[in-house]
């Protein structure tokens, strides 16, 4: 078997380090002094990162259940952010991408810490702030700013036309959380949840169709979204919302917007507001 | 479990069982027929390989670190991945050096719903009205618009066809248009018209001929171009054409070199001496006429005005194809008799001046929405840049005709952009690939995401968020 190795490369900005293996693409920014330690631990962090993931891959992929224990401490991560939704279909697989980025962070500040540190893992994003910064990431819905005073420390986006598949419509749900695995599964059934069952404007099929291997069977996924009129645009948004606002309530989450074919909806824990995301086709 | 319609990816520990046509986890190697490959690479064009070098598969490794600057090396946005909606910077911002500027180079493949094709026929024929509609499958995907020199102009897509009509209209639109953009062939039929096979940068066949000459000019102008060469050599020439049928004895051309008359008569209404206007029905016969015997466009010959016994005559087509030689006899009707040779070369002559016939196919995109936020925060900026010529629009590295007045829309040929580099979105929309280029102090100006700008060589070297297949392609020298 030759797979390819992990792979480790700052970018030329001399700032960033850009860490690959397999699926994972992680960009590695750190701010101060403490650039170079962070990166070599989070170099030889990444290291054994897939090869953890993929030992236990198969339950990963299924819904937990009370017998199942988890060893690989990035699975130990996905299957805590999952643990709190136990009324829905999720697997731990839907927060992957986040628990990742919380691992490859927290390596980093093993020892001492930096001022500020962030590991992005394609738009999922862990990160790091000393008192006094902050961290700001453009949204659909327009800027989200988290500062230090915050728990939040991880953002995460879901949405139909993203790398996995979704069971709903948005475009697009950005999520601030306290860790960017809770983000990533926040934004995954949050758009779920953004929906309009059995609408004719709207193609689905089989996840496994698409991924033989896919953790949502054969439940079927969002293929197309076709131009939706303004009322069921705000009808599949008030669904996504009403998930969000107990998400909110819960203390799952502090941060939710939610795109969908030019309007947007942002959630703060029980604030509401209409934003004015205008997203325009070309 | 294993289907021989998916296959186990071995690229990394993930092992991805992937169906065909589809990508795995990483979105980097896919399953095309039974295989797995890398997907799209991100395309550069070297204009320093000669034109029609054949693609070279490339990757970084093998770049040996040369010529990153200049403008040999253009990056186009084919396989650079999408990023609608455009919220986030495009996918791939480029620093390169261009004559010691610092130049900024945004590509993204970009979604376009106001798109189409205009599609120049070269022929004569009669194909169909103008504003008749054309369809592909049974479904209109646009109509027939002003004709030009020599040729047949039709307007496909366009928002009304791809979003505006029923959805199989869409789907067909969609479908008729990403062929004709990736140079494939497309079959057309035209209401109350022809049914014609439409591929850039081939003939076109027409009812199942293939045309092969572009006339050469209008029947009056060919009279213009011949007529000094004609002299001597026969006494009457007419070039049938639906458009304007030139007479040489009362064209201009024969005047100024005392060309004798000869009491001729043409059926259809006179324009100026010697030009006549619709002399038959447009059809698929002689000169885009109905006709396929030309002494029907001819009246009574008058002898009081020059006709007599002997007279000879030639009338011949605007591309040569067609011609026939004839004799008045004592009732001054014409009698077909076998060309001569030295009129026949004059014939050969006509079409040797023709050029091949063609289609050629035009894109037409408005790039004017939300994709540029992905190239600037401030979307109009970037718009007055382009019409202050400040910032070049290339689409598949191929130069584009901007439009002028408002918005970003903007031509180009689509023999000029690399083989397949348009795909679709089930919207149904076009996509295809889409650069800006500007110097970096100006896309600083204009609200660039500075942040994002990466130097050509760690593109090549390290991909973007959508893969790090890089290939190289000759492009023009």
């Amino acid at each position: 078997m030759s797979w390819t190795a992990p792979q480790a490369k700052l970018l030329p900005d001399g700032k960033r380090l850009h860490l690959h293996h397999g699926p994972i693409d992680l960009i590695v920014g750190v701010s101060g002094e403490m650039r170079d330690l962070c990166f070599k631990r989070a170099i030889d962090h990444f290291q054994n990162i897939l090869i953890g993931l993929m030992s236990e891959l198969d339950a990963l992929r299924r819904p937990l259940t009370s017998d199942v224990c988890f060893i690989d401490p990035v699975a130990k991560r996905m299957a805590e952010a999952v643990r709190s939704y136990p009324d829905v279909f999720v697997t731990p697989m839907a927060a992957v991408a986040g628990a990742v980025a919380d691992e490859v962070l927290a390596a980093m500040l093993s020892d001492k810490v930096p001022q500020k540190a962030y590991v992005n893992n394609g738009g999922d994003i862990a990160f790091h702030l000393s008192e006094g910064e902050i961290f700001e990431v453009l949204s659909p819905a327009g800027l989200l700013t988290i500062t230090s005073r915050d728990s939040a420390r991880g953002i995460a986006t879901s949405g139909w036309q993203g790398r996995s598949h979704s069971l709903g419509i948005a475009d697009a749900v950005s999520v601030v959380a306290k860790t960017a695995a809770a983000a990533d599964v926040a934004a995954t059934l949050i758009a779920n949840a953004t929906n309009l069952p059995g609408h004719t404007a709207i193609g689905r099929c089989p996840a496994t169709l698409l991924s033989p291997d896919s953790d949502l069977g054969k439940r079927h996924v969002t293929t197309h979204v076709g131009h939706l009129p303004a009322l069921d645009v705000d009808k599949a948004l008030q669904a996504g919302t009403r998930f969000a606002s107990d998400c909110a309530a819960r203390g799952l989450v502090k941060t939710v917007a939610i795109s969908l074919q030019g309007q947007s909806r942002i959630t703060q824990n029980s604030f509401q507001s209409n934003a004015a995301g205008a997203l325009a086709h070309a | 479990m294993n289907s021989p319609d998916k296959i186990r990816c071995d690229a990394c520990p993930v092992m991805c069982y992937i169906s065909e046509g589809k990508t795995g986890a990483c979105d980097r190697y896919a399953n095309h027929d039974g295989k797995i490959i890398r997907c799209d690479p991100l395309t550069i064009i070297d204009r320093r390989l000669a034109k029609g070098d054949k693609i070279q598969p490339f990757l970084a490794a093998n770049w040996d670190g040369q010529t990153l600057s200049g403008h040999d090396i253009v990056v186009s946005a084919i396989g650079a991945g999408t990023t609608y909606p455009d919220y986030k910077p495009a996918p791939f911002i480029v620093s390169r050096e261009i004559d010691g500027v610092d130049c900024v180079t945004v590509v993204t493949e970009a979604i376009f719903s106001y798109c189409g094709v205009k599609v120049k026929i070269d022929t004569d024929r009669h194909i169909g009205a103008e504003a008749a509609s054309v369809r592909a499958d049974g479904e209109a995907i646009g109509h027939v618009m002003t004709a030009e020199y020599g040729s047949q102009m039709l307007s496909l897509g366009g928002v009304d066809h791809l979003t505006g009509g029923s959805k199989p209209e869409g789907r067909k639109t969609c479908d008729a248009l990403l062929r004709l953009c990736n140079k494939e062939a497309v079959e057309l039929t035209i209401d109350g018209g022809s049914s014609i096979i439409v591929q850039a940068g081939r003939a076109p066949v027409i009812d199942g001929k293939a045309e092969e000459r572009m006339r050469v000019g209008c029947g009056s102008a060919t009279i213009g171009m011949f007529a000094s060469q004609w002299q001597g050599l026969v006494d009457e020439v007419v070039v049938v054409d639906d458009h304007i049928t030139g007479v040489v004895s009362e064209h201009q051309a024969g005047k100024v070199i005392d060309w004798a008359a000869t009491g001729i008569r043409i059926n259809g209404r006179r324009s100026t001496p010697g030009r006549y206007f619709k002399v038959a029905e447009p059809g698929n016969g002689w000169g885009g006429t109905n006709i396929d015997d030309p002494l029907a466009i001819l009246g009574q010959w008058r002898a009081t005005k020059g006709a007599r016994a002997g007279l000879s005559l030639l009338m011949v087509s605007t591309t040569g194809e067609h011609a026939g030689y004839y004799v008045l006899n004592d009732a001054l009707e014409p009698v077909m008799l076998p060309m001569p040779a030295a009129l026949q070369t004059s014939v050969d002559l006509i079409a040797q001046n023709c050029e091949p016939a063609l289609c050629t196919v035009l894109f037409m995109c408005g790039a004017g929405g939300s994709l540029r936020s992905g190239v600037t925060d401030n979307p109009i900026h970037l718009t007055r840049s382009v019409h202050s010529d400040e910032t070049s629009v290339t689409i598949g590295g191929a130069p584009t005709y901007r439009w002028p007045g408002g918005g970003i829309t903007v031509m180009v040929d689509v023999m000029e952009v690399p083989d397949g580099a348009f795909g679709y979105v089930p919207t149904p929309a076009l996509v295809a690939p889409l650069e800006f280029t500007t110097r970096r102090d100006a896309y600083q100006r204009l609200g660039g995401h500075n942040a994002h700008i990466r130097n050509l060589d760690d593109v090549l070297e390290t991909g973007g968020e959508y893969g790090a297949g890089v290939r190289v392609i000759g492009g023009d020298p």
